[in-house]
């Protein structure tokens, strides 16, 4: 650890509310009634198709977004692959 | 399958068979460790990075089965097998949330287990007990179906015997991945899963140009699946979304998943993890559209493994024979790799959670090593004398999965409530088990095995996953029996872990 903190310390009320991000994939995915239909298509995929594929990049970078954010993320030296 | 064996492709299959058994051998020597100690031969010491851990997982997830059953599903019932994509793309949100906690805490006790967690957390050997049982029940058909993933490749290969020589190529590669798995524990698979994952990834990025360019562009494809396959039926919107939770809440209460992430170095690497393991759900999603693909080039469900054989028939007939055999050793490698960390996942809960804890609780780490290597054994052949031996095998397998499924469910309080909160009380949480399990066996029997349970309220029926019905059903118990045993005061059971311990790295 680079800096001086203690990992038991309640996190900022900022960061915190990111984690909400994580709750929106859910709403996207789980609400089959928005989606479950064959219009608009894109490069011959049904909407229904297209959409749950768009959903897979749109839940990643939600999840790169509350990383990036996150106060372990950055300067940790822990990890080695 | 007709035409006599495919020389050209079991050629392939074999050379790149030979390769993954010589690195599963060599693996004993990477990052080295004593692998006399369960720690090191079921968890790799907990050294791997966030690399390692993609591709472990990866492997370990994305199993043969499913590389079969995803495009069988959507072959044979249409888009209600799309299902498997929102179910992977939601599942990685809850292990960014949940898995760091489970990473940290079980780091700070030497955890191997989820069930060793929940031991610790709620001071229950009973409540551990139930937690260790349906893990290694919900694993056991889990590994006889990827032996079902090699025998479909094996029979597209034209490898069709039958009696003890049709058998021996299964019993061959089982033999040898069992030999490996015992020398080199998770270093085998974590290492065959490179292998594995790439030649995943080559077959699926041919299969999805090569084969549309030869059917006529995807909207082609699309425009051949029958209207009534195309859609999910207003019907099925509350099937295909509690069927993708279920599955999703379901995904890393299995102990193979868990084995993954605790081998692990660090909390980073889990959470690099949850945003680069959406990939993989990519990946899926394209393999689910091999299932029209195959309707729309005409393919009928096989005489034997029905609309199993979808895919390797659509592989039979769209690549050259060489490329073709890439994508079998894909598929059949893709068998060894969860096939080896389910049944080292499932060594590891017996010698912890039932040896250890009831048998003898005097073992020495060396003892426990040699109990688990043991029973990582008896796992794998009890599968192959399973499928080789039971009449009806292969569909007793799905069924088993199906209700393995809705019992790992059910240790979700237990486990993932517990990685939060001490106010569950330990017999609450076991009677609320143990009624989700009852219930949940009991939808989907009385359902044929099939996932979804119509449930009737009134003049309604709402039809959704069992196992989510199940799972209702558990946390209700759970929260009532709560409430009623703190106002009797009954003993929770001590604590052995502090709050701090849940966060660190």
């Amino acid at each position: 650890m680079s800096r001086q903190r203690t990992d038991a310390r309640p996190r900022s009320r900022g960061r915190r509310l990111i984690l909400l991000l994580l709750i929106v994939p859910f709403v996207g995915t789980l609400w089959v009634s928005t989606y479950a239909r064959t219009a608009p298509s894109l490069l011959g995929f049904p909407f229904f198709y297209w959409y749950q594929f768009l959903w897979i990049g749109i839940s990643a970078a939600l999840t790169v977004v509350v990383y990036l954010v996150d106060p372990e993320a950055p300067g940790a030296d822990e990890d080695r692959a | 399958m007709t035409g006599g064996v495919r020389v050209e492709a079991l050629v392939v299959v074999t050379v790149l068979f030979l390769l993954v058994t010589v690195l599963g051998f060599v693996a004993a020597r990477w990052r080295r460790g004593d692998l006399d100690s369960l720690h090191e031969w079921g968890l790799a010491g907990g050294r791997f990075g966030t690399v390692v851990t993609w591709f472990l997982l990866g492997g370990d997830l994305y199993t043969a089965y499913t590389f079969i059953a995803v495009p069988a599903l959507v072959f044979g019932a249409g888009a209600i097998g799309f299902f498997a994509v929102p179910y992977t793309i939601i599942a990685y949100p809850l292990v960014y949330v949940t898995m760091p906690r489970l990473w940290s805490v079980s780091r700070a006790h030497g955890y191997v287990t989820p069930a060793d967690f929940v031991r610790g957390r709620y001071g229950s050997r009973s409540l551990a007990l139930a937690i260790a049982i349906a893990g290694i029940l919900a694993t056991l058909p889990y590994i006889a179906l990827q032996l079902v993933g090699i025998q479909v490749v094996i029979a597209a290969l034209g490898i069709t015997g039958t009696g003890f020589m049709g058998d021996l190529p299964l019993i061959i590669a089982f033999v040898i991945l069992a030999a490996y798995t015992y020398s080199s524990g998770l270093r085998a698979p974590a290492l065959i899963a490179l292998v594995k994952d790439a030649l995943i990834f080559v077959t699926v990025i041919a299969a999805v140009t090569i084969i549309p360019s030869r059917l006529g562009g995807y909207g082609r494809i699309f425009a051949a699946v029958p209207p009534a396959k195309l859609l999910p039926a207003p019907a099925q919107f509350g099937a295909y979304a509690t069927l993708a939770l279920g599955s999703a809440l379901a995904l890393f209460l299995y102990p193979h998943s868990i084995t993954g992430v605790l081998s692990s170095n660090s909390r980073r690497a889990i959470k690099r993890n949850a945003a680069m393991l959406p990939a993989y759900s990519f990946l899926l999603g394209l393999i689910a559209l091999l299932g029209f693909m195959a309707l729309a080039a005409g393919i009928k469900p096989d005489a034997t493994y029905g609309t199993q054989a979808a895919v390797p028939a659509l592989f039979n007939m769209m690549f050259p024979a060489w490329f073709a055999g890439v994508g079998f050793a894909a598929i059949a490698i893709g068998a060894l790799v969860p096939a080896a960390i389910m049944s080292i996942a499932t060594a590891n809960l017996f010698t912890r959670n039932i040896y250890k804890e009831f048998l003898r609780p005097n073992a020495s780490p060396r003892e426990e090593a040699t109990a688990a290597k043991a029973a990582s054994l008896v796992v794998k052949f009890g599968a192959l004398l399973f499928i080789l031996l039971l009449q009806n095998a292969r569909q007793e397998a799905i069924n088993f999965q199906l209700l393995g499924g809705v019992w790992i469910l059910q240790t979700f309080p237990a486990v993932i409530f517990g990685l939060y909160t001490r106010w569950f009380h330990r017999w609450a949480l076991l009677a609320g088990w143990l009624v989700g399990m009852v219930l949940g066996t009991a939808m989907a029997a009385s359902q044929h095995f099939t996932s979804i349970f119509p449930l009737r309220i009134g003049a309604s029926t709402y039809p959704a996953y069992s196992a989510f019905y199940a799972f209702i059903a558990n946390v209700i118990v759970a929260v009532v029996l709560t409430v009623v045993l703190r106002a009797m005061r009954v003993e929770g059971g001590p604590d052995e872990t502090l709050s701090a311990e849940y966060l660190r790295a």
